[in-house]
Formats: structure tokens, C-alpha cells, sequence
């Protein structure tokens, strides 16, 4: 409770709570007394926003704000689920290379390595030509992309905790090792695992909007920030409002995460 | 230093291994695997594939195949490409220098801006330069790099008309220095902003780290010009660690070259990767993942050694 009221205090984390707030609630509520998404429109294509259409409408007349709000859907649910898969598999993975050391930890680590000096985007695209196209194979992808430095965190919190005295002393009481791991350490090591998920959640969803953007994400007719954007450098004199608003929701969801992410950090740092 | 290099150069060996069997894999599980080029073939025979499959070594044990096709990269044959018939190492080498030109020029972009803004950010703690700095930057690192891309197109290209959005020279003239700088000028500065917002705030911090540190006091109570302090005392310390961070940052653009190039059209190797992925053209793709791979380990390395070299104080625990 404390640290949630101290959450609210940090003006960082306070904004990005707002912000996050938000645009999560537009995205879940607001289609509720929108139309659908893909209504096509031909006698109003391409119109400037104005009261009746917030953001314009595409080259298909279809509402621009409808679709950001159910694309924001999607990019949420991948980010958030991009995040648990890379947050579970990598901090599993990372605390068990701490707890055991030795042979395991060291070939584990070596193929963190490698897997990090493959160019991130080389290999989610490469990722997704491999898997069925669709948002859970999307966010799979991305997880299995972005579980690396969740692993080296919560390896090298599991190596610092190791040594600690009450480590020692649930030993002395007789707990099993896979006890004393899942029950006193890892509790002790998710700080900093918090708050790289929620910068995780920031990059998942630039990661989902550039793979759509460039065809290998979530597939037209299926809304997405970022495959919104695949049309509108053709359209850019004609509509430039359908260039501005999907990055622009993707800008500021992103703000949203870096700011909660970091007011966490400062937050957490405080308590511990 | 030689004894760590060497070291450092052993160890990413096995490195090399580990990505090569990750691609290789990659390779085998994509839609036709090996066989791609004959899938979009409408009158081949499941007898046929079959044939073809042997005859190519298909059905030997994976591991077998490893080590051929191993082999087969280390002397720089990727197969040849499904597209256009030449070996896929020569179509993408036609594609560096462009993406060579792209990244050496946004990078320096991005260092000069970066060390210019950070240092003057961390000079003017907490005063107005530095909060716009801090909020710029931070703007900058929660900005979609395709994104910033299309806002300058729309911006400098349709809007006002500065510069042109797309390629590398104006079609149909001959090649002139200027028109090539025109066109690179937006792809480089948008590649260059993917960089530069976290080196900036990188510098920022090891400014102030060191502004705080007690040799900078000694050096203002023994009465040095605060010049001095500043150029001599905390810059040259404040810069070591940000060296590394660059180098591999280094690395990083090359992701950020995928998107810029697809954006501006720009013919490198991005855009190469990004088109024969779209082709299906998986020789080419799989050779360009190698060598970027490659690249990001060579960068890995430099960084190391830059640290080495740089600090006196690393090299001296070293001898």
C-alpha cells in the first residue's frame, strides 16, 4: 500500500498511470458505442477529421478513430502478452541459471548471447515468416525476442541473493532448494523484473507496430497501430491525418510505459 | 593487451557457432524449407521433390547438414538467389555501400548530437537547457522509428517541399555528390534520432556521475579554470564509458537501417532483407541475417577493446 502511495506521488509514474489509464479504457470501452470497424463508407473516403469523424476516415471511408481504438485492442493485448511471455520464459530461465550455476548456467548464458547478437528485428521478421500470421503467434514471436535481458536480470539478482543470510537460515530449517528458490528468493529478485516488464510491455508494442507496418504483424483487414500506417505513406499528400494518428497512439502508449517504468524504478529503488 | 583481444576473439568463436545453428534452424523450419524455390513450381511431382531431395542431401541426418551447409557459408556461398540467379552473397554485397553510407553518416549524426546535448544538458543541471534536452530525449525514445520517418516525409517532403523522400539519386540523372546528400539527408536523420535521444541521456548521466566525483573538486580547489575542470578533468572521464555504449550502439542501427531504408526506399541492405523476405527469397535472407549477425559481434568486440584501450586504469588490472 505504501508503495502505492508512493507511486502516485512520483510525478513520472503518476503520468504514466494517466496516460496508460486512458488510452487502456478508451481501447476496451470506447468500442462498446462505435461502429465496426471495417464498415467501408465509399461516398466519405478520405475526409479530413471533423466532428462527425474525430481522425478522418481512409481511402476506404472507413472511420479512422473506430479503427484506432480497436487496433489499439490488438496492440495492447500483444504487448501485454509479448511481455509475459518474455518476462516468464526469461525470468524462469534466468533464476534457474543462478540458482544452479555451473555447466547449466554457463551454456544457458552462452545461448542468451547468441540470441542477442542476432539484430532484433532481423530475427522477429525472419520469426514470423516461420509462424501462422495472428496476434498469439505475433506476440509468441515477440516474447521469444525480447526474453534475454529479463534472463541476465533475474540471473544476476538469483546470484546476489544466493550468499544472503536468510538464504542460510531456510536452509538451517530444513527447506528443499526448489522451496527456498520459489519461495524466498524469487519474491526478493522481482523488483527490477517489474519494471523491465513494463518497459517490455513500450517495446512489445513498437515491435508489433513496425512488424505490421511492414507486412509480417497482424494482416489487413485486422486493425493494428501499425499496419494502419502500411497505406498511409501512399496517401501522405492526400490524407496526411491517417500518417499522424496511428504513430501517434503508438508514441504516446509508449510514453506511458517508459514514464510508469521509470517512476517504478525510483519508487522501488526507495523501498527496498 | 594482445593476450585480451586474443581472448576476446576466442570466446566469440563459439558465439559464431551458437547464432549459425539458431539461423540454420530458422532456415530449415521456413515455409518449404530448403526445397522454397521448387514450391512455387505448379508441375513438380511429390516423386520429383522427393528425387530433388535426395539428390541434394535432404534426408540425411540434420546435423550432417549443419556442418555442409557450415561449410558451404564459411567459403561465403549462401546458395544462389531464387530471384535473380547469382550467388546471394554477390547480390547482397552490391547492397553495403549504401548501407554502409546510411549508418556511417546517421551515426555520426547521432554521436555529435548526443555528446553536444548531453554535455550541455549536464552542465546546465536542472536549468531550462537541460530540461528541454531531458524531455526531448526522453520524447525521442518512445518514438516508433517508422513512425518519425513518416512525419518527415510528410513534414520536409509534401509539406514544404525541401527534400526529396525516396531512393538514393534522382532517377535518370547522372550520379552528382549533392543530389546523393539530398537523399540521404532525411533517411539519416531519422536513423540518426533512433540513436541519438538514449545516447543522450547515456552522456547526460556520466557527466553529472563524474561532475560529482571528488577528483572535480580537487581540481576547482586547486584553482583550474573551470574550463579546464570541465575539458580536461570531467570530459575526458565522462567519455569513457559512453565510448562503449556507441560502439554498440553501433550495432543497434542496424535494426533501426531495416525500417529506414524500407521507409525511404532507401537500396540497402534492409531493404534487401525486407523485399526477399516478402520474395521468399531465403538465401539472400538467411546470408543477410548472418552477416548482421557478424557485424553485431565484431561491434561487440571493438567495444570491448575500446574500453581497453581508452581507460588506463583497465589496461593497468590487464598487465
Amino acid at each position: 500500500m505504501r508503495a502505492v502511495a508512493q507511486l502516485v506521488r512520483n510525478p513520472d509514474a503518476l503520468g504514466g498511470i494517466v496516460i496508460l489509464v486512458v488510452i487502456t479504457g478508451l481501447c476496451v470501452f470506447g468500442p462498446l458505442w462505435l461502429h465496426a470497424p471495417n464498415a467501408i463508407d465509399l461516398g466519405a473516403f478520405s475526409r479530413a477529421p471533423s466532428l462527425h469523424h474525430l481522425m478522418g476516415t481512409d481511402d476506404l471511408g472507413r472511420d479512422e478513430f473506430t479503427r484506432i481504438l480497436y487496433g489499439g485492442r490488438v496492440s495492447l493485448l500483444v504487448g501485454f502478452s509479448a511481455m509475459a511471455v518474455g518476462i516468464g520464459f526469461g525470468g524462469t530461465l534466468g533464476a534457474i541459471c543462478g540458482w544452479c550455476g555451473g555447466v547449466v548456467d554457463v551454456a544457458l548464458m552462452r545461448v542468451v548471447d547468441a540470441a542477442m547478437s542476432i539484430p532484433s528485428l532481423f530475427l522477429l521478421l525472419f520469426l514470423a515468416v516461420v509462424v501462422p500470421p495472428g496476434a498469439v503467434s505475433i506476440a509468441i514471436v515477440i516474447g521469444a525476442v525480447m526474453w534475454m535481458r529479463p534472463a541476465r536480470l533475474m540471473r544476476a539478482q538469483v546470484l546476489s541473493l544466493k550468499p544472503r543470510e536468510y538464504v542460510e537460515a531456510a536452509y538451517a530449517i530444513g527447506s528443499s532448494s526448489a522451496r527456498i528458490l520459489l519461495r524466498t528468493v524469487t519474491p526478493n529478485a522481482i523488483a527490477p523484473l517489474i519494471v523491465e516488464g513494463t518497459l517490455l510491455v513500450g517495446h512489445a508494442i513498437v515491435a508489433e507496430a513496425a512488424m505490421s507496418f511492414l507486412g509480417f504483424g497482424i494482416q489487413p483487414p485486422t486493425a493494428s497501430w501499425g499496419n494502419m500506417l502500411t497505406n498511409a505513406q501512399t496517401f501522405v499528400s492526400a490524407a496526411p491525418w491517417l500518417a499522424v494518428f496511428p504513430g501517434l497512439m503508438v508514441f504516446i502508449a509508449v510514453l506511458g510505459f517508459n514514464l510508469l517504468g521509470d517512476g517504478l524504478r525510483e519508487v522501488l529503488r526507495g523501498t527496498r | 593487451m594482445l593476450p585480451f583481444v586474443l581472448r576476446r576473439l576466442a570466446l566469440s568463436v563459439p558465439l559464431c557457432l551458437g547464432i549459425s545453428i539458431i539461423i540454420f534452424c530458422l532456415a530449415h523450419s521456413l515455409p518449404g524449407g530448403p526445397l522454397a524455390m521448387y514450391m512455387n513450381t505448379s508441375t513438380i511431382t511429390a516423386g520429383q521433390l522427393q528425387h530433388v531431395s535426395a539428390q541434394l542431401g535432404l534426408d540425411r541426418p540434420l546435423y550432417l547438414q549443419y556442418l555442409d551447409w557450415l561449410t558451404r557459408a564459411l567459403h561465403g556461398d549462401f546458395g544462389r538467389s531464387f530471384s535473380d540467379g547469382r550467388p546471394a552473397l554477390a547480390v547482397i554485397w552490391d547492397r553495403i555501400p549504401a548501407t554502409a553510407e546510411l549508418m556511417v553518416c546517421a551515426f555520426a549524426i547521432s554521436v555529435f548530437l548526443a555528446i553536444g546535448l548531453g554535455v550541455l544538458s549536464a552542465l546546465r543541471y536542472r536549468k531550462l537547457a537541460d530540461r528541454v534536452v531531458t524531455m526531448l530525449s526522453y520524447a525521442g525514445i518512445s518514438m516508433p522509428v517508422f513512425w518519425l520517418g513518416i512525419i518527415a516525409i510528410l513534414l520536409f517532403g509534401v509539406q514544404l517541399r525541401l527534400l526529396p523522400i525516396a531512393g538514393i539519386g534522382t532517377p535518370g540523372q547522372p550520379f552528382s555528390v549533392l543530389d546523393n546528400l539530398r537523399h540521404l539527408a532525411l533517411p539519416a536523420l531519422v536513423l540518426a534520432g533512433y540513436t541519438a535521444a538514449q545516447q543522450c541521456r547515456y552522456v547526460r548521466s556520466s557527466v553529472l556521475d563524474v561532475l560529482g566525483a571528488p577528483f572535480v573538486q580537487t581540481a576547482r580547489s586547486k584553482g583550474l579554470s573551470e574550463r579546464v575542470v570541465i575539458l580536461k578533468h570531467v570530459l575526458r572521464n565522462a567519455l569513457i564509458p559512453v565510448v562503449t555504449v556507441f560502439a554498440l550502439d553501433a550495432a543497434h542501427l542496424l535494426s533501426g537501417a531495416l525500417i529506414t531504408e524500407t521507409v525511404f526506399a532507401w537500396p540497402g541492405m534492409g531493404r534487401l532483407f525486407y523485399d526477399s523476405l516478402h520474395a521468399g527469397d531465403y538465401p539472400v535472407v538467411i546470408g543477410i541475417a548472418l552477416m548482421a549477425s557478424a557485424m553485431v559481434i565484431l561491434f561487440n568486440l571493438l567495444a570491448d577493446v575500446l574500453y581497453v584501450v581508452i581507460d588506463r586504469r583497465v589496461q593497468i588490472a590487464w598487465a
